[in-house]
């Protein structure tokens, strides 16, 4: 399946307080409402910019540093982020993405600008940036992750199996 | 036929574990010890236990819940999260600790829940801290806290280590929390991402069992998946009359292969802070020193410990918080508060001018307990500085020692603490 949006673009060391700020997510476990907050502190406008059409998390080195809070991923989800895109990942954020079905791809994003056009094929491996008519190279998920994925998370992957089945 | 290298802390306790013979960079399954999730991360890890259609935890006695991050509840939305914990634990058995008890990461390895040589899970980013205690510990997110909650296991990927050595001896007024801001200024916010830094040399040796702790909880700031630490004759004597577990303490083999090895003088290094907005944007004191502040926090999971407190204490005693400074005091633990009031130290404090506050996360996350105000700076005891960290966006966070703290909000400006110790001008 290819998914196409907008890549949305910032920086290094995003961290999970920015992602979701502490104060919001201890106040419940509503995920829409408290997604109308995702990336407050670097961009107040991200939701309304990335809800209607869907689009691409792009950044630099360490994106989900910090917090184990998997509300991060949850409201990113709940944003519409169809995936995000970075040179290097936090590891408890790569796992919580992963396990929540949120598509996490390391590649080189200094290819990609605010507003390009990116079609991405996780199943086939492909990541196209349309709008300067170049492809991104990108490695695979190690098998683990992969299969997790494909099963639509860990939850989905205890229904199936009834267990860890990796 | 080549001889198998010695293995790291990390690699003897997933070896332990899975029942493998496990080397950096394996993927195993592994069994947990324990699984602790808290109030911010639990109603997810409960949630997703619901939709896994599981109704048991694999071992009740294996399992806690902790209200420590918001709490007592501020609201009514945390007041319904906090029934759904304690429904939890009256429906599995998993233990649920309540209001004042105190933060997770001191309530575990203080009642015994994990033991030298243990591995366990939590749904909190500084599960890191039992390192020192020669736990493997880390910190994962709700599904994944949930699935080993259901389970007993998780899979994990067996960590590279850095070894890091102290050699040398602290100054005085110099303590284990400038050693972890140094190395966090050093290695920088992804410095140890998905590698396990082990703790080694005298300096480590001669720290007591909670200032170790200070150190490995603050391992998650470098990226790191675990601070580990030797346990030794204080470790084990620091777990006597804490339970019914017996330690299995993991040594490094003497061959043991790391990733890198970093060896630092400690005579060196003075205190240090970590300005705004990061924890590794850390100077010298010298270059913040006269920083004007308006709040200073003793506390969190970081330094919210008896020795904190004692430190704290023997430098206000007999003197007062600047009147323009609110100094908020959170025990990290009831018994540490016991232990304090016992000792003498909340009454030095109070006495002082310090807000206590119930035991807990105290005002580190932004939920209650002392949210700055426009423009303001705070100095604080706590593990992180991030923009918003504690609820309001246009306040500025800097990290130090508990001796820090004290020396600062005496002042009401980022203080030196060396002055209130032997060979300080005083």
């Amino acid at each position: 399946m290819t998914i196409s949006a907008k890549a949305f673009k910032y920086g290094d060391d995003i961290n999970t307080d920015y992602i979701i700020s502490g104060k919001y997510k201890f106040k419940s476990a509503d995920m829409e409402g408290m997604a109308v907050h995702a990336m407050e502190e670097l961009d107040p406008h991200y939701y309304e910019k990335v809800k209607p059409e869907g689009g691409f998390l792009v950044a630099g080195t360490n994106f989900g540093m910090g917090s184990s809070r998997e509300q991060a991923p949850l409201v990113l989800i709940h944003s519409n982020t169809k995936a995000v895109l970075a040179k290097t990942f936090a590891r408890i954020f790569y796992r919580n993405a992963i396990n929540t079905g949120l598509p996490v791809v390391e590649c080189d994003t200094d290819l990609i600008n605010d507003g390009d056009v990116l079609d991405l094929d996780l199943e086939g491996g492909v990541l196209k940036n349309v709008t300067q008519g170049t492809e991104i190279p990108f490695p695979p998920l190690p098998p683990v992750m992969a299969q997790l994925l494909a099963d639509g998370g860990l939850v989905e992957h205890f229904k199936k199996h009834g267990g860890f089945a990796l | 036929m080549i001889p198998l290298p010695g293995k790291t802390i990390a690699e003897k306790i997933f070896s332990a574990h899975s029942g493998t013979d496990a080397h950096a960079g394996d993927i195993v399954v592994a069994d947990v010890d324990f699984v602790m999730g808290q109030d911010g991360t639990s109603p997810l890890a409960i949630r997703a236990l619901e939709n896994m259609g599981v109704t048991e935890v694999f071992d009740p006695k294996k399992v806690a819940v902790v209200m420590d991050h918001s709490s007592p509840s501020p609201i009514e939305g945390v007041s319904a999260l906090h029934t759904m914990m304690r429904e939890f634990g009256k429906r599995t058995g998993a233990k649920v600790y309540d209001v004042g008890e105190g933060v997770c990461h001191q309530l575990i390895p203080e009642k015994g829940h994990v033991v030298p040589g243990d591995l366990m899970v939590g749904c909190d980013s500084h599960t890191c801290t039992y390192g020192a205690l020669n736990v493997f510990s880390t910190g994962v997110g709700s599904t994944d806290g949930a699935a080993a909650m259901a389970a007993g296991k998780l899979w994990f990927k067996v960590p590279e280590s850095v070894k890091v050595t102290y050699t040398g001896a602290l100054q005085p007024g110099v303590y284990s929390k400038d050693l972890i801001l140094h190395l966090a200024g050093e290695l920088g916010a992804d410095g140890a991402t998905y590698e396990a830094l082990e703790f080694h040399g005298p300096v480590i040796d001669d720290l007591s069992v909670e200032g170790r702790m200070t150190i490995s909880n603050m391992a998650i700031e470098l990226g790191a998946k675990a601070g580990l630490m030797k346990a030794d004759a204080k470790t084990l004597a620091w777990f006597e009359g804490r339970g019914e577990k017996t330690p299995n303490p993991q040594d490094p083999d003497a061959d043991a292969v790391y990733e890198r090895e970093l060896t630092f003088d400690a005579s060196a290094i003075g205190p240090q802070v970590a300005k705004p907005h990061a924890v590794d944007n850390v100077s010298p004191i010298e270059e913040v020193e006269g920083t004007p502040i308006a709040e200073g926090v003793l506390g969190t999971c970081t330094n919210g410990r008896l020795e904190d407190f004692a430190i704290a204490a023997s430098i206000l005693k007999g003197r007062k918080v600047h009147p323009d400074v609110r100094f908020i005091v959170a025990p990290a633990s009831r018994q540490i508060l016991l232990d304090a009031i016992e000792a003498g130290y909340i009454q030095t404090l109070v006495e002082a001018g310090a807000a206590l506050v119930t035991p807990g996360c105290g005002p580190c996350v932004g939920t209650h307990n002392g949210v700055p105000s426009n423009g303001e700076n705070v100095i604080s005891t706590a593990n992180r500085n991030f923009k918003g960290r504690m609820g309001n966006s246009n306040s500025f966070i800097y990290l130090g020692s508990p001796a820090t703290v004290a020396a600062s909000v005496i002042e009401a400006k980022i203080t030196d603490p060396r002055k209130y110790f032997e060979g300080g001008e005083r």
